[in-house]
């Protein structure tokens, strides 16, 4: 079910290389009179409460859906909430405060009881739809229902699905099933409270209950798929229409009332999306000022790259993390690598420099990752296991290698091995990362020959596929990947918990399925202390690294530009490192 | 009336031999088409130009990679990591004495190393599969031609049919079929530099069955060949040794003009990923890689592309040359 988001596949085939803005990350870089260099990353800058104005978007692409119900674009689920609200919602926040889940159409985040197995939310009073009628809990549950269980909503991810207990006779979604009680372990006591029924403990259903899937949906408006084109809204925006491959437009939504919603502030009168527009010409735009934003939030494109580096435009720039992870995958019953020490060698040889460069470098690929957990995501504990020097001329230096050849030699291969490593074949900058990863394990007697595979088809019937894997002895897998929820337990139980190996179409690569890991996994989500899980997540990290399946190659990162014109710009981490738009105005 | 020419020898019968004599005892002689196309393609500096590149061309994809760096070596230093790109040279290309093409972005590796490998690559797939292309469908095209009937229904048909064949989808697909197969003990490059030349010559040789195809029709009819049959020829001799030698000139023509069609389509299919595998580099990856990199360091894009550019026109330039000289009718 998790996968890596589809914004962070995207992000990788548009986030083009030529890295940008010298003078390492983090402080402020440039002359200009803006607010500076990644000043957004960990506030929210330009702040003000000025109503009015058009907010002018524009997307390279379209939505997979603006339908709440049925998106899995990171962006598509931040900006629905201006036509929507969910029952919680990461706060409008920069930085580490994004990750924090807030109550939005709740009136507090959610109570759980027997155990973490069932989990109640009450709902606000007066909230109402842009046609005056108020919002009941049926109307999320029938949400929940329509895009979890119904065939025809196939798009978003099916997390409810997963960990809602079913009706006995398998529940087929509110388009099949006409019954008036539906799915049964979703109660509706009182049109103000709803009750979640889950087959195991789980401390992190507030994030699930975040996602766009519990903005309502009155059962009489549905209209199946095409509920895209006539969205009924209960935020504060009402959407006037919606064009495939054109435009969105936004406006007022006069029966939402600020009474009901402590979180969003509503300042543009307008909010204008343009689709299928220009990739560099949205870029162009921003520059020159006619646009906005660009709402997937993936960063700017090679060409512009250069251009905003100036001193003139640099202030107005932010190279946040992207909340995904590159990483390299050993398999661990692949020979020789099933050997922890081969493994180790790996960790040592590896010229992560090398593959940070293929990817863009420092600015546009990302930063040397050494954790599994990239630093965006709750859990992340800053450690390195395998510590490598590098040379000035490049490549890791001889020291590190040595350690490389004594790991070798503990696994009874000092002259090296031969295997596999596997990359897509349409990510032409994961193909030269392979290349780098190549030749740097050619220093330590490490042949690899390089695979490339389909990108549609990688995990289904290559890589994700264990047979596969040990009949052509692929031992090494490149893949990158990003939580549907920031945290530890959204993170890494799919690429790492041993019961995520499926006969085709698994993110656990490795094959890692150590019994004290999966064990960790169970324990951390039925624990409710917060604080308690976050430490866990850490523990697991350093537990994975220990075993040396994954190789951490870069936390990505992208160039977002800000244009000057643009109010309350801050970095949300909880969509994966784009700007919140909740809160986002205009000057003019 | 006055005389139209005045005689001024007593035999005027014997004038022109006399004349003849007088100029140049040596001119009269027997020139093979082969001597007057060289003739007139040495006339034609333009194609000895293509020619001239042609040859180097050769030997540049034969012995070059002897000569230069190793084409894999990163050269990190030369990188710089905020652009990601070249830090030296105009245009950011890395070009200096030690990299007389420049480096790539990123990695720093050899341009002019990758270059000369790549064009080993490349003239290779394109030299034998305009062989493949060119026996299969000389072999069919002249006994299409001259037996006619329900064999050359097949064969046409059989034309049709490959000519209507989706080459690229296929030979994307193979390739993934291949990606990590180990077929008659070839695997990795070793396979997949046949399967591009079977792909590439074994669906374009109805092109040039068409050409013998048409050529022979009109041989078949033809006084010497009706003299060698009226002498008791079979058809194998007819077919090999009175057509075969008068369709050498067409043969050669369109060879020449195909393998530049054969470059492109190896560039294609290179650019496209399914070419060779890298780190083994080839003119068409090169410029893939340079998709994503060309607003900061244009010439990794413009290199490889002039490569193919110039070795496409010499071999255009050199076919057409010939053409005109092997048969000037059809200029």
């Amino acid at each position: 079910m998790n996968k890596i988001r589809p914004l962070a596949v995207l992000a990788a085939g548009v986030v083009v290389s030529a890295g940008l803005a010298a003078c390492g990350g983090g402080d402020d870089g440039g002359s200009g009179s803006g607010p500076g260099y990644n000043s957004a990353i960990d506030k929210i800058v330009n702040t003000s409460d000025k109503k009015g104005g058009t907010l002018r978007l524009a997307d390279s692409d379209d939505f997979d859906s603006p339908d709440p119900g049925n998106t899995y674009y990171a962006w598509s689920q931040n900006f629905a909430r201006l036509y929507g609200r969910g029952l919680t919602t990461f706060k409008p926040a920069a930085g580490k405060d994004s990750l924090q889940v807030v109550p939005d159409l709740a009136t507090g985040l959610g109570t759980p009881s027997d155990g973490g197995k069932t989990w109640t939310y009450k709902l606000r009073t007066g909230v109402q739809y842009d046609d005056g009628t108020t919002v009941t809990s049926k109307d999320v549950k029938y949400a929940v229902e329509r895009s979890n269980f119904s065939d025809e909503l196939q798009l978003g991810p099916k997390y409810f699905k997963q960990y809602l207990i079913d009706n006995p006779t398998p529940y087929k979604g509110p388009y099949k099933d006409k019954s008036p009680e539906g799915l049964k372990s979703i109660e509706t006591p009182d049109d103000n409270t709803i009750v979640f029924k889950l087959k195991q403990a789980f401390s992190e259903f507030d994030y699930l209950v975040g996602m766009s899937q519990t903005i309502p949906v009155p059962q009489a408006k549905d209209t199946g798929l095409k509920y895209e084109s006539a969205i009924v809204s209960s935020g504060p925006y009402k959407v006037d229409s919606y064009q495939r491959g054109k435009v969105m437009t936004l406006s007022r939504n006069t029966h939402w009332r600020q009474d009901t919603d402590p979180i969003r502030k509503a300042l543009p009168d307008k909010i204008e999306l343009q689709l299928k527009q220009n990739a560099d010409d949205i870029d162009n735009r921003l520059l020159s000022g006619a646009l906005d934003m660009d709402v997937t939030g993936v960063g700017v494109q090679a060409g512009t790259q250069a251009k905003v580096l100036n001193a003139d435009q640099k202030p107005y720039v932010d190279n946040p993390y992207q909340g995904f992870l590159r990483f390299m995958s050993l398999n661990v019953n692949v020979k020789p690598l099933d050997n922890v020490h081969c493994r180790t060698a790996v960790q040592y040889a590896t010229d992560k420099v090398a593959a940070q460069s293929a990817y863009g470098g420092p600015l546009a690929g990302g930063d040397v990752a050494t954790t599994v957990l990239p630093p965006s995501v709750d859990g992340y504990r800053k450690f390195d296991l395998y510590p490598q020097k590098y040379q000035s001329a490049g490549g890791v230096d001889q020291a590190t290698l040595d350690k490389a050849k004594q790991e070798l030699a503990a696994c009874g291969k000092p002259q090296g091995f031969t295997t596999k490593i596997s990359a897509r074949s349409d990510r032409p900058k994961e193909v030269a990362m392979a290349q780098a990863i190549q030749q740097g394990l050619a220093k330590v007697g490490i042949k690899v020959d390089i695979v490339q595979f389909p990108a549609g088809d990688y995990f289904n019937k290559y890589v994700g596929a264990p047979k596969y894997v040990h009949d052509h002895g692929i031992g090494m897998m490149l893949m990158a990947w990003a939580a549907d929820w920031p945290t530890g337990y959204g993170f890494l139980s799919q690429i790492t918990d041993g019961r995520a190996i499926k006969p085709s179409g698994g993110n656990n690569l490795a094959e890692l399925n150590e019994k004290s890991i999966n064990d960790a996994f169970d324990a951390a989500i039925s624990n409710t202390d917060k604080a308690a899980r976050t430490k866990a997540y850490g523990d697991i990290d350093e537990a994975i690294m220990k075993q040396a399946v994954e190789v951490p190659l870069i936390y990505a990162k992208a160039l977002l530009y800000r244009p000057k014109n643009v109010t309350n710009a801050g970095i949300t981490l909880g969509y994966g490192g784009m700007y919140d738009y909740l809160n986002m105005g205009v000057t003019k | 009336m006055t005389a139209p020419i005045e005689v001024t020898g007593s035999d005027a019968e014997a004038q022109p031999e006399a004349v003849l004599a007088g100029i140049d005892r040596k001119a009269i002689q027997g020139r093979s088409l082969w001597q007057i196309a060289w003739l007139r393609l040495k006339r034609d500096k333009v194609a000895l130009i293509g020619g001239g590149i042609v040859v180097f061309l050769i030997l540049v994809a034969i012995f070059g990679p002897f000569l230069v760096q190793d084409p894999n070596v990163f050269h990190q230093n030369l990188n710089d990591p905020t652009f990601n790109r070249p830090k030296y040279g105009f245009w950011h290309s890395g070009i200096s004495g030690d990299h007389w093409l420049g480096v790539e972005p990123s990695n720093g590796r050899d341009m002019l190393a990758r270059i000369v490998h790549g064009a080993r690559v490349s003239l290779l797939v394109a030299f034998c599969a305009t062989l493949l292309s060119v026996v299969i469908g000389v072999v069919l095209g002249v006994v299409a031609g001259y037996f006619g009937g329900w064999v050359d229904t097949i064969i046409s048909r059989a034309m049709d049919v490959f000519l209507a064949f989706p080459l690229l989808l296929f030979a994307i697909a193979l390739v993934g079929v291949l990606a990590d197969a180990s077929v008659f003990g070839l695997s990795g490059n070793g396979l997949r530099i046949w399967v591009l030349m079977f792909v590439i010559g074994f669906f374009n040789w109805p092109y040039i069955g068409r050409i013998i195809r048409g050529q022979t029709l009109s041989l078949r009819e033809r006084e010497f060949v009706d003299a060698a049959r009226s002498m008791g020829a079979g058809s194998f001799y007819i077919l090999f040794r009175e057509l075969l030698p008068n369709l050498v000139a067409p043969i050669l023509v369109y060879s020449t003009l195909l393998i530049p069609t054969n470059i492109l389509f190896e560039a294609a299919l290179s650019f496209l990923g399914v070419g060779v595998i890298p780190p083994k580099p080839s003119w068409g990856g090169m410029l893939s890689q340079a998709v994503s990199t060309y607003s900061v360091a244009p010439m990794f894009m413009v290199i490889p592309g002039l490569a193919i550019f110039i070795t496409v026109l010499a071999f255009n330039l050199f076919g057409d040359g010939l053409r005109d000289a092997l048969d000037p009718r059809a200029k």
